[in-house]
């Protein structure tokens, strides 16, 4: 058995259903992490918007990424973010005011940040080609180990500049303990 | 019916402006929270955004394809170095404070 070309009586192909879908789940997830009152549960919608964006990733033809994605969002910094929750929420967290005073006019902003984001985009011609293209895993592989060498390297000097600060930095001083 | 949603996969213009509404909620959170951990959250957001940007440029041009991609790598790399200190931060003021809410970190204004 074959699947048809569109999706029957809506007119439209299997992928684009795929992409709506992931989006929608996307959006509402980003919705709920910055709306949510329980913020052990903002970090799990967090999780959700990761996952729904590595599949977007998928669509958009670069696998190699949204494996990254999976590995790294999910399975560390969001991992990084839930402990950071458990180690500073109080048990008046959730009860406690979530927005500051200025919720109103950050809400005003970010809305028109987004309407003129889909018009900037909507009046531009991009010079690009009209078809997706897939990423060649092994041209990525090439492109990384010879012509991006430098930035790799200084990438992991960074990370490992990152590991020793936030040791150094969450380190309780041995005079503070009591 | 919905025949004019054929084809949205394959256009620059939906990742683009789908990316622009998560950075704009991002934007959102990191003005409005109050938590310190909820506004990481929401930056981690806006550098999915831009990530998701980059990858949709890459993905609709033959010579920025797999440049594209190198370089969203190099921005989840930087992320995860950044959210490794800003929580480390985080937690150092816990500890001094008692309590994770920016609001009440008014030590540099009296």
């Amino acid at each position: 058995m074959t699947l048809p070309e569109t999706i029957p009586f809506l007119g439209f192909g299997w992928d684009d259903a795929l992409f709506m879908l992931l989006a929608a789940i996307l959006i509402g997830a980003a919705l709920l992490v910055v709306g949510l009152r329980d913020i052990i549960r903002c970090g799990l919608a967090m999780i959700i918007c990761f996952a729904a964006l590595a599949g977007i990733y998928v669509i958009a033809g670069a696998p190699v990424v949204a494996a990254a994605q999976v590995l790294v969002y999910i399975g560390a910094i969001s991992v990084l973010v839930l402990f950071a929750i458990m180690l500073t929420q109080t048990k008046a967290g959730p009860r406690e005011l979530v927005f500051q005073t200025q919720a109103v006019p950050a809400a005003v902003l970010s809305l028109i940040l987004a309407f003129v984001f889909a018009i900037v985009v909507g009046s531009t011609q991009w010079p690009v080609s009209t078809e997706r293209v897939w990423t060649n895993t092994t041209d990525l592989a090439k492109k990384l180990f010879a012509d991006y060498t430098l930035p790799f390297e200084v990438v992991s000097v960074l990370l490992l500049a990152a590991v020793i600060g936030g040791v150094f930095l969450a380190k309780r001083d041995r005079r503070d303990t009591d | 019916m919905l025949s004019f949603l054929d084809g949205i996969s394959q256009s620059l213009d939906a990742y683009l402006v789908l990316a622009g509404v998560l950075f704009a909620i991002g934007s959102f959170g990191f003005l409005a929270r109050r938590n310190a951990i909820s506004m990481l959250m929401s930056i981690e957001l806006m550098l999915n955004a831009v990530n998701l940007a980059i990858i949709a440029f890459g993905a609709f041009s033959t010579s920025l394809n797999t440049d594209a991609s190198v370089i969203a790598l190099i921005v989840m790399a930087s992320a995860a170095a950044e959210a490794t200190v800003g929580l480390a931060i985080v937690i150092a003021i816990y500890r001094n404070r008692r309590t994770p809410l920016v609001d009440e970190y008014d030590a540099m204004r009296q």
